[in-house]
């Protein structure tokens, strides 16, 4: 049982480098080339660059993420807790009523520090 | 879990639930509180630690284990959250007015103060890794937050940056233990460890390679030779009231974690972890003590002295392996603990009174003549250095003393005599400030506060009437027994 489970890690072991060596070296045997200049590019999604890219950015930018990033987390548990809301004992409505009410804490906190002026 | 045993649970844990809550509610009182009268955040944060203190003090005798037995209240943990909240106290006396002079006035320090206290409340009662983990996170970030706390000054920032990798690397380290703890015995409670090794389900050498990382991150924590190398830094460049709370309540909870999970867990492993244990504390304590000669800065110099006493304490765990010793190697470790913490925030409030902007007055040259012009503050110093020499009749004697019994009690003389060694050797540049204040001819500067006079005086002369009549102290350390 137990040198069957290794057994396992080891098949994985082999296959893993192989998987990614083949995609890698089939296209590169088969493949027809005709480079460009386009092709030959670094790729950048979206839109080409407009001057330096080292540049400053506002930092309040990083802090509304931040608030933004929480509450969205906070969604994501939220959401199993209010589909499930009327099944619910009462210990898990009142963990959930605790969970919301310490991140409102933190936005009140937020809000007062005026991270969500914009200056 | 239902609610009724989920309130039972709380009740078990009230002190640590109050510091908590105290600490959300204040984090949103202080934001009505305008900044000349920050004051108010510091009593505020001050009273609740004081309330919590006196939640705990009424139900000393407490053994509960609840969470589903993730979490254990016994005399241990009610012994450490005394430590806890009395150097929660006596940091915010010590930071108000030195806050105050520095410009550091902000109170979400008050803040971090509590939740910092409240990780290491909740590291004394930890009985499952998960719950050591989770309570060494909540300890560790505001740390690094209070470390860095009088940006943008440089060295603030950089102690607070070194701090915050190496705190974090040491982590990891412990999370990975605790995986391999996991792997070897498919538990993560401290009982269920002990159940898996007397049941011999257990993966003898995965258990053994998770112990010895477990015992690497939490070194990281207290400061052992060879995971030392961040303090003097860190300890130098932090705010000096940070510095002289980090030095005993991270260490003290370091130690909690250590003990409990050593003591409760680990017994099993002492043939191959006491070795270990016995080189960490040797080194520890002569590196310690051998370096710390060499410092003239009065902060780098206890940052080693914080190191040397790492190993003092490591010492009382060496024999945790025999039964019979394990009793008193719990007592002697929180009494040494608890001896520390005195004597350090003596000194510290000492160096906080003679602290000036720019981090100027923390050379050994600035304690010149501080006997003639400062009686009171040299006489606490020299308390402080005596005890920690390890001079009768103080409070640090008893601790070396006791520490040593119990070593000598589980049979290792050769450590014990090292351990002496040291200790001389530590006179020398602990009596080298003594030297200082009485003996060189200077202008020290050193302010007037009340607060601080209050929190020096009162711990020097708690070191010496403690030291004096230290049996009732002694016996309460021993009921402390982990179950």
């Amino acid at each position: 049982m137990q040198t069957e489970q290794w057994l396992y890690i080891g098949v994985f072991l082999v296959l893993a480098p192989l998987l990614p060596a083949a995609a890698i070296l089939i296209p590169r045997l088969i493949a027809p080339r005709k480079p460009n200049k386009i092709k030959q590019d670094t790729y950048e999604c979206g839109m080409e660059t407009v001057g330096e890219t080292w540049i400053q950015f506002r930092v309040q930018y990083y802090i509304f993420a931040l608030v933004f990033l929480i509450f969205d987390v906070e969604l994501v548990f939220l959401y199993p807790w209010a589909v499930a809301f009327d099944v619910l004992p009462m210990f898990a409505v009142l963990e959930g009523v605790l969970f919301v009410a310490i991140l409102i804490a933190g936005l009140v906190y937020a809000w007062r520090k005026g991270a969500l002026e914009w200056r | 879990m239902n609610l009724s045993n989920a309130s039972a649970s709380l009740n078990a844990i009230l002190p640590l639930v109050v510091v908590i809550l105290w600490a959300c509610a204040l984090l949103l009182v202080d934001l009505f509180i305008t900044k000349e009268r920050k004051g108010l955040t510091a009593l505020l944060a001050a009273i609740g630690m004081l309330a919590s203190l006196i939640i705990t003090l009424a139900r000393l005798d407490l053994e509960a284990v609840v969470f589903n037995g993730m979490v254990t209240v016994d005399g241990f943990s009610n012994f450490l959250t005394v430590l806890f909240l009395g150097s929660g106290i006596v940091a915010v006396a010590l930071s108000y007015d030195y806050l105050k002079r520095m410009g550091l006035e902000k109170g979400e320090y008050y803040v971090l103060l509590l939740f910092t206290v409240s990780g290491m409340m909740l590291m004394a009662v930890a009985s499952d890794l998960i719950v050591v983990f989770l309570a060494l996170e909540l300890l560790s970030i505001p740390l690094y937050v209070l470390a860095g706390i009088a940006t943008p000054r440089l060295d603030s920032e950089e102690s607070s940056l070194k701090y915050f990798l190496l705190g974090s690397f040491s982590t990891g380290i412990v999370v990975y233990g605790i995986a391999l703890v996991f792997g070897a015995t498919g538990t993560t409670s401290l009982a269920g460890i002990v159940d898996a090794i007397t049941a011999g389900s257990a993966g003898m050498g995965l258990l053994v390679a998770g112990a010895a990382m477990l015992l690497i991150g939490l070194g990281f924590k207290v400061a052992l030779v060879p995971f030392h190398m961040w303090t003097p830094d860190v300890y130098q460049g932090a705010p000096s009231s940070v510095t002289a709370f980090m030095a005993i309540g991270a260490k003290a909870a370091g130690f909690a974690a250590i003990l409990r999970i050593f003591i409760q867990a680990f017994p099993a492993l002492s043939v191959d972890l006491t070795p270990v244990l016995w080189v960490l504390a040797a080194l520890t304590m002569i590196l310690g003590n051998v370096v710390a000669i060499a410092q003239r800065n009065i902060k780098r110099l206890l940052a080693y002295s914080s190191i040397a006493n790492a190993g003092y304490i490591l010492l009382a765990l060496v024999p945790y392996g025999q039964s019979d010793v394990a009793a008193d190697s719990v007592a002697s470790a929180l009494f040494y603990l608890l001896a520390y913490a005195f004597t350090s925030f003596t000194a510290w409030s000492v160096v906080i009174a003679l602290e000036q902007v720019e981090g100027k007055g923390l050379e050994l040259e600035d304690y010149a003549g501080l006997s003639r012009r400062y009686p009171i503050l040299a006489l606490t110093m020299t308390v402080a250095m005596l005890s920690f020499t390890g001079v009768p009749p103080t409070l640090g004697f008893l601790g070396k003393f006791y520490v040593f019994r119990t070593l000598l009690e589980g049979g290792f003389p050769g450590l014990a005599v090292i351990g002496v060694v040291t200790s001389l050797i530590s006179a020398y540049y602990y009596l080298r400030v003594v030297v200082y204040m009485y003996m060189r001819e200077g202008e020290p500067q050193a302010i007037r506060d009340p607060w601080l006079y209050i929190a020096a005086t009162a711990s020097a002369i708690c070191l010496v009437v403690l030291g004096i009549f230290s049996q009732p102290l002694f016996a309460w350390a021993s009921q402390a027994m982990l179950h």
